[in-house]
């Protein structure tokens, strides 16, 4: 006790201390960060996001459906059974940021794509009510109103890459034409599919001559979930 | 004004130890994704860092405007207990709201199969969100009523008022 004393009656000896303590505290959470790249495996199938997809995801988040929805299925019976196979890290690897989630007032997401039609989706999203008589979730119709045809797409897709996600200088150059495509029923899709297999293509909102947030946002549910093949069971290591 | 200071740091001890309880991997698999971990934080939030505050607001409007004292000792009385209320009904609700969301995601029928849909856990924290609401407004009109306390008190006017009744502490025998 006596010797504590000169610690606390010692302003910048304390100042010292606690930068120590903190700095330990630090260094602890934040060396395991640069092993990253080796404790996230790869797994087959796991791309980044169509442009479509990317809009739609911002969307997601701009509206802050991460507030009420997670975007993780916990290795427990009873959420398998409820929401499908488990979330493994690979299939959040190019989620910048991740969307986890903290709360579940709405059912988890992680693998709702290809769970309902876009017609249930577009019918959900703009009075949920509509198709779910208990839903507390509020309509979001405005989006079927606002054009999604972002000039910058190509902007997001460096962004993305500047953090680490593998967008290639040709998915780049073909984002802005990627964008108009996977809601075109008449567009290109070969290339597009190419480039990002698996992407749900075609109309999505039910008015193919817009292309609109809702659109973009419905790609983006039909996507989650879907990149990884759990039925192959080289892919899931097991 | 004391006694915000000793509710506040009783929050605090209450919130402190249940996110470490909430951190042990059995807790949080019931834990997580309810409301559980929402009435854990505003635990934390209205209780210990709200009352802290309005018990240092209460102490620095009179001294900053050196008063001889607030406006109204009894209205600093009736926000304490409507604002205590309000927490205890707010946080109880999301226990309740979030333990009985987590055991419903994970119970099973006789037949093995998942018992709830999740709509039916939604309907059934309706109830808890309508405390949780008016625990929440009564909080809200505890903080108003501090407005006007403070307000008054720093056009420096001082109430006439009788101190509240108490009960005589019982004499040591």
């Amino acid at each position: 006790m006596e010797k504590h004393a000169i610690l606390e009656k010692s302003g910048w000896l304390l100042v010292a201390g606690i930068l120590v303590t903190v700095a330990i505290g630090g260094l602890v959470e934040i060396i395991p960060l640069f092993t990253i790249e080796s404790t996230v495996e790869e797994v087959e199938g796991v791309r980044p996001y169509t442009p479509l997809e990317l809009a739609g995801r911002n969307i997601y988040v701009r509206e802050g459906c991460y507030v009420c929805h997670s975007q993780m299925i916990r290795p427990f019976r009873d959420e398998v059974e409820r929401y499908g196979h488990y979330s493994i890290a690979a299939e959040s690897m190019y989620d910048h940021p991740f969307q986890w989630g903290s709360k579940r007032t709405g059912p988890d997401l992680a693998r709702v794509g290809g769970k309902y039609s876009n017609e249930w989706h577009v019918a959900h999203l703009m009075d949920p009510r509509s198709v779910v008589p208990e839903s507390v979730m509020p309509p979001y119709a405005f989006m079927l109103d606002r054009a999604v045809d972002d000039p910058d797409i190509a902007a997001h897709l460096r962004a993305n890459r500047a953090v680490g996600v593998p967008y290639t200088d040709e998915m780049i150059e073909s984002a802005r034409a990627d964008l108009r495509a996977q809601a075109d029923p008449e567009g290109d899709h070969a290339a597009l599919l190419a480039r990002y297999p698996k992407a749900a293509v075609g109309d999505f909102d039910g008015n193919p001559r817009r292309l609109t947030e809702m659109d973009a946002l419905v790609a983006y549910l039909q996507i989650l979930g879907r990149m990884v093949d759990f039925t192959d069971p080289v892919t899931v290591g097991q | 004004m004391l006694r915000f200071l000793v509710v506040s740091v009783a929050f605090y001890g209450m919130s402190t130890f249940e996110g470490p309880l909430m951190s042990v991997r059995q807790v949080n698999a019931l834990s997580h994704y309810t409301d559980w971990t929402i009435g854990h934080v505003h635990s934390g939030a209205l209780g210990w860092v709200a009352l802290i505050s309005f018990g240092a607001v209460y102490f620095l409007v009179q001294n900053l405007w050196r008063r001889e004292r607030l406006y109204s000792l009894r209205l600093v009385e009736w926000h304490f207990w409507i604002a205590t209320l309000g927490i205890v009904l707010y946080v109880t609700a999301m226990w309740v709201s979030g333990i009985m969301q987590g055991l419903m995601w994970r119970s099973y029928d006789e037949l093995g199969f998942l018992q709830y849909s999740f709509l039916e856990t939604v309907e059934a924290m309706h109830p808890f969100y309508v405390i949780r609401a008016l625990g929440g407004l009564l909080f809200l009109i505890g903080a108003l009523v501090m407005v006007y306390n403070c307000w008054r008190t720093i056009r420096g006017e001082v109430r006439a008022e009788e101190p509240m009744a108490r009960p005589a502490p019982a004499p040591a025998e």
